[in-house]
């Protein structure tokens, strides 16, 4: 299955301070692709490179095998609700609609009034009144009416509330289930994602911690709890996440294809937030231990 | 994209169409009487032989509503730059639309030659119209004056234009590297104001190399006397070349001098001690201002150094250039900014 984004050691730097560094990532098409990681982690970056807003201040980014934002054919294969959902204040709904009919060969009017319709927002309302939600959907209906095969979504629900974020994925997930269109979606939220997310990828620190389809994440990690014991003890198949130990208790979190047969150990299914929170501890805990041999040999 | 541009822009054009249309009722309705009042007096007066500059009574007809269209006709250029120019770019990568812009089939390019195309044209359309109605009012007036190339240059005819295209420019400029509305518009508005007033003062005088008339001092008319604290000064009365832009009037003897104030000071020795306040006043020049007047002209001749007044449409033409050459540089600019450094 081709790539619909495929970065290559892709790098942005703002003045001298780095957004993004060595990013190597390939999101698979056909996927309701979860894009996770912590605040600065470069998730927006990524997705602003990949719709051409900015562009690469080093190594290359393909989306659908084009350069980003290189011609308006390839601006109309690409959806784009960026962060904080901006709209024209001063524009109403049909407005906006309008706006995507001249701005947009391959637009679909009947479908945008229609959700429009659908979402109960008054055509004459200005933008600029609509609560943080309904401007969202607005976003949503001008990315999807376009009739993409990407649609990119940069924290499209992070200033909602929980209702209108609820709301809002139920939408998309509806749109994903007319249209063929591949999504990405970022968050750095893992319970919005887990709803909505057949595959997910956990950017940590400009790197791809870990990628896959969401159902083969979850049968190849489980948590391991029992007896205390070193985590160099585990057998080799059986790749350590996450460990944490109290006086007389090990708890693991591990990626393993094989089954687990030690009966000393009692094995649980892992659930996306852990999975995801372990990927970023380990992120973590391996930046910290860099700085500290770094500090060490200087 | 057009239909965005003009759906953003329609409101502010409205109400500048809007207020252009008052100004334009309001001048049709009072331009016919100036126009009356001129061919009054040139009839009267030329049956008397004494036209003149200053008692024309077209110039104190509608003082008012003169002063006011030349105050508008020099800010309108600033204006449009401030309100149409700096907002146009600013606005959208302050509050974020270009996001939503430029990620719809359109490239940014054609995006921002579309707003600048059609925000612009619009202005240079509205300056041309307003500079058309104010040079056709104050036609009278103007003929009265007879002094095109003074402080009405600027406010007539092509110069207006080109003042509005540069000032819309650095607007836009301004909005695109600032990326803030009101700072963009505080730096066009200053930007803009510093332009014109150095190709007003610094650069106008040099457009075309002036012309030179050196005449004999045959009349005591043509000398005034200035006593400062650094002595007696000889200056020139300024001479009747109507319409032309008189630069300076100077007395230069054969071997290229000026008088000293040595040489004043034994040519003139009587007016050092009673000074005498310009020039000739009532009942004719006193004899020690003739005596004077006599020895300077013995050794001394007049050169004016002045700009034709068949040169009115060279300069209008050249400064509109200038303005309008800079003007498409900054856009040029703009561009290549938004593509390669707004990313």
């Amino acid at each position: 299955m081709s790539a619909v984004i495929d970065a290559q050691g892709l790098g942005k730097r703002y003045g001298r301070k780095w957004a993004l560094t060595d990013c190597t990532i390939e999101i698979p098409a056909g996927h309701v692709v979860g894009l996770v990681g912590p605040n600065g982690a470069g998730k927006s970056t990524l997705l602003n490179l990949a719709v051409g807003l900015l562009a690469p201040t080093a190594g290359t980014i393909e989306v659908l095998g084009d350069e980003p934002a290189g011609s308006p054919e390839g601006l109309g294969r690409v959806g784009f609700v960026a962060q904080d959902t901006p709209t024209y204040s001063g524009l109403s709904v049909a407005d906006h609609l309008r706006l995507g009919a001249h701005l947009n060969p391959t637009w679909d009017q009947g479908a945008a009034e229609s959700r429009i319709d659908q979402l109960g927002l008054d055509p004459d309302q200005k933008a600029g009144k609509l609560s943080g939600g309904q401007r969202a959907q607005l976003a949503l209906t001008l990315a999807v009416a376009k009739r993409p095969e990407l649609l990119i979504l940069d924290e499209p629900v992070a200033s909602l509330d929980p209702l209108a974020r609820r709301e809002f994925l139920q939408i998309l997930m509806e749109t994903v289930a007319e249209q063929e269109v591949s999504v990405v979606l970022s968050s750095h939220l893992v319970a919005d994602l887990e709803r909505v997310c057949d595959y997910l990828v956990v950017l940590v620190a400009s790197r791809v911690q870990i990628a896959g389809p969401v159902d083969d994440l979850l049968a190849e990690h489980r948590r391991l709890i029992g007896a205390r014991r070193d985590t160099d003890a585990l057998p080799a198949n059986q790749e350590v996440i996450e460990s944490s130990h109290t006086e007389r208790q090990s708890t693991f979190l591990i990626r393993t294809t094989d089954p687990i047969f030690d009966p000393a150990w009692t094995v649980e299914e892992v659930g996306l937030e852990d999975l995801v929170l372990g990927y970023m501890g380990q992120a973590a805990s391996a930046a910290r231990n860099e700085r500290s041999t770094l500090r060490l040999h200087s | 994209m057009i239909w965005l541009t003009w759906r953003q822009f329609r409101t502010q054009a409205a109400v500048v169409i809007g207020g252009l249309a008052v100004v334009a009722i309001v001048l049709a309705l009072t331009g016919p009487h100036l126009v009356s009042i001129a061919d009054g007096y040139l009839k009267v007066c030329r049956v008397d032989k004494d036209c003149g500059v200053t008692n024309n009574p077209v110039l104190t007809t509608d003082p008012r509503l003169e002063g006011a269209l030349n105050v508008l006709v020099i800010l309108l250029p600033a204006l449009i730059g401030i309100f149409w120019g700096a907002p146009l770019i600013a606005r959208e990568l302050e509050t974020g639309t270009y996001r939503l812009s430029w990620t719809q089939s359109v490239t940014r390019t054609r995006w921002l030659a579309v707003k600048v195309g059609v925000v612009g044209l619009a202005s240079v359309v509205v300056a041309a119209l307003f500079s058309l109605m104010v040079t056709w009012w104050s036609s009278p007036i103007d003929r009265a004056n007879l002094d095109q190339f003074g402080p009405t240059f600027g406010q007539r005819d092509l110069a207006p234009i080109g003042y509005t295209a540069f000032a819309f420019a650095v607007g836009v400029t301004a909005g695109v590297l600032i990326r803030r509305t009101l700072p963009a518009m505080a730096v066009t508005l200053v930007a803009f104001v510093a332009a014109r007033e150095a190709l007003t003062f610094g650069l106008r005088p040099h457009l075309l190399p002036p012309e030179h008339v050196v005449s004999a001092i045959t009349s005591v008319n043509q000398i005034g006397f200035n006593l400062s604290p650094s002595g007696l000064q000889v200056v020139g009365t300024t001479p009747n070349l109507p319409n032309a832009w008189v630069i300076s009037t100077d007395f230069v003897s054969a071997s290229g001098q000026t008088p000293t104030a040595q040489f004043l000071k034994s040519a003139c020795p009587k007016l050092l001690n009673a000074p005498p306040g310009g020039g000739p006043s009532g009942g004719g020049p006193p004899p020690a201002f003739r005596e004077c007047a006599a020895k300077i002209g013995a050794r001394f001749h007049e050169v004016v150094t002045y700009q034709p007044a068949n040169r009115y449409w060279a300069f209008q033409g050249i400064e509109t250039a200038i303005f309008i050459a800079v003007a498409l540089l900054l856009v040029g600019l703009s561009f290549w900014w938004v593509r390669h450094r707004l990313s």
